[in-house]
């Protein structure tokens, strides 16, 4: 545990003299050491101590930005300046990041200590972390189960408290799946409101940037600092932003949906019945529960499976070993060396999207599957446009299940596919969507519920977290 | 609609990776299974749907043409496998014969 409850009690502690930033990063970094056995990290930055001085100072004289002493970890598919980047591939091994992300840009303005690089599914492809050249990492939770994914790595560090607060990015669920495996909170914002310049491209019409917290004031302030828009992503959004860390505190009775649809087989009984307890206190506390319908709900893993695969064989045909990255030795002509060096570089699952993603684009399929996929995804966005007509929230479970036994699924993607049925969905339409837990299973493991909103509406996914947390 | 090892191999071409027999007996099937369950949205009527193929349906975004420094090129090239002084250094593109 830590010795404050969230980022503002940690400056306060700063500012009083009663925690030295220097001490608090020193413990962080033994912490890390202690349990590297999560293999949450692929790089730790022990120089992010010589900033600590500089910054407890302007903590004391009133000069500090927003995030000043907060200790985050980033994810290892974004670029920090002078720093390794491999999305925990092999193809990136030895890669150095020229530039920072615009993300990374602002947490360092807003003078917050980046401790490391965390582990993940190689490109961000999967649910568990168990496709990472540097190895899966473990639930702090359970060590025999995955920490779910991709931000495998970023859920687990803060859960066994070796930072603060994590970056993450969801695709398809890769921060809401792994926030509720591992029992903290985690939001995918609007796509298009945390720029995507320096982040290593997959899914790119679905990609977006979020954090990773314990308490709903670091979620709030760090989601305020990274959001905005930013000439180098055509896709940010120019739209003011909310003062999330001032307004998050709030009595709102909301109208939250609730389909059948979300509820239905595959889900597993225990969680079910603790999402039934919330939804049943939410009325209590006044809260009105609205019955709502997703006709296309069935639709959302294949339409989003084909889209980010196919989006993502387009990405990924930029690591050919000619410019940086793995080159292969055995490469005679050009050809051998794209193809040997992408075979030799690129994990399993990578390349089974890639495949994929490349059938579902070649002449002859592409109005079967690439084209058809997004008209679905049009029908898939209406059905939450009329939703949204009639309730503020969406509840959903983040997943059907609790963290899975590592190995569970491995051989069996369409199986792990499958798991992201209620996080997809909201990808798919652009639309933010936090998860925060609510129970622990008959083993101990953590359940995670998840409320989505209408296009930046994530004031009201502060809003109504902090309600249930109050309780 | 299912592949053959045939259209695998085909596959493997246009995306540029290469299998060995073992790989390719273990992905046939995990492939045609994924494809079988993608084929549930032909259940689907979309004739009168429009494409959505971006959640932000922006139009063109357009800035002024103006000239300012880039990344050097040195550390264009700080990543390269291999390079000859200012430039990428590949295997030959053009063959003798």
């Amino acid at each position: 545990m830590l010795p404050y409850k969230d980022l503002k009690e940690k400056q306060e502690l700063i500012r009083n003299g009663q925690l030295s930033l220097k001490e608090n990063i020193q413990s962080f970094l033994k912490k890390i050491d202690q349990q590297s056995d999560l293999n949450a990290f692929n790089f730790v930055f022990a120089d992010s101590i010589e900033l600590a001085d500089a910054i407890e100072k302007k903590i004391i004289n009133g000069s500090a930005g927003k995030l000043a002493g907060m200790v985050i970890a980033v994810k290892d598919v974004i670029a920090i300046k002078n720093k390794p980047l491999t999305c925990s591939s092999r193809i990136l091994e030895g890669f150095i990041s020229i530039y920072n992300a615009t993300v990374v840009q602002k947490l360092i303005e807003e003078d917050a200590l980046i401790i490391g690089k965390t582990n993940c599914d190689e490109f961000a492809m999967g649910g568990s972390n168990e496709n990472s050249a540097f190895g899966p990492v473990l639930n702090p939770l359970n060590k025999k189960h995955v920490p779910g994914g991709s931000s495998g790595g970023s859920a687990a560090a803060v859960a066994a408290h070796l930072c603060d607060a994590a970056i993450g990015t969801d695709t398809g669920g890769s921060i809401r799946q792994p926030a509720s495996y591992c029992g903290i909170l985690g939001l995918k914002p609007t796509y298009g409101r945390v720029s995507r310049y320096g982040l290593t491209a997959y899914a790119s019409s679905f990609d977006s940037i979020g954090p990773m917290a314990k308490n709903v004031y670091d979620l709030a302030i760090l989601l305020e600092v990274m959001s905005g828009y930013d000439e180098m992503d055509s896709t940010s959004i120019n739209k003011p932003i909310d003062s999330f860390h001032t307004k998050f505190r709030s009595h709102v009775k909301f109208r939250i949906g609730i389909a059948k649809e979300h509820f239905d087989k595959g889900l597993s009984i225990e969680v079910n019945e603790n999402i039934q307890r919330v939804i049943a206190q939410l009325k209590n506390d006044g809260h009105e529960i609205i019955e709502v319908e997703f006709p296309h709900a069935e639709y959302s893993i294949a339409t989003y499976y084909i889209l980010a695969m196919a989006e993502a064989s387009a990405n990924l045909s930029r690591f050919d070993g000619a410019r940086y990255g793995h080159r292969s030795d055995d490469g005679i002509d050009l050809d051998a060396m794209y193809t040997n060096s992408r075979s030799e570089g690129f994990g399993e699952e990578v390349k089974r999207r890639i495949m994929l993603g490349t059938y579902a684009l070649s002449t002859g399929y592409y109005d079967a599957y690439y084209k058809k996929a997004q008209k679905v995804r049009r029908l898939i966005q209406n059905d939450f446009n009329k939703v949204f007509e009639k309730v503020d929230l969406v509840l959903t479970p983040t997943s059907p299940t609790t963290a899975f036994e590592i190995g569970a699924m491995i051989d069996d993607p369409l199986q792990m596919y499958l798991m992201d049925i209620y996080t997809t969905p909201a990808n798919l339409a652009g639309i933010p969507g936090v998860s925060l837990p609510i129970g622990n299973d008959s083993k101990g493991l953590p359940i995670g519920l998840q409320f989505m909103s209408d296009r930046l509406g994530e004031l009201k996914l502060l809003q109504i977290t902090n309600l249930l947390g109050e309780q | 609609m299912s592949l053959s090892k045939k259209d695998i191999e085909h596959i493997a071409k246009l995306a540029k990776l290469k299998f060995t027999d073992e790989e390719m007996a273990k992905m046939e099937p995990q492939l045609n299974s994924v494809l079988e369950y993608m084929d549930k949205l032909s259940e689907l009527d979309t004739d009168n749907v429009e494409p959505l193929s971006h959640p932000v349906e922006n139009i063109n975004v357009f800035r002024d043409d103006i000239l300012k420094d880039s990344i050097s090129t040195e550390d264009a090239l700080r990543n390269a496998p291999k390079r000859d002084e200012n430039y990428f250094k590949v295997p030959k593109v053009i063959s003798n014969d």
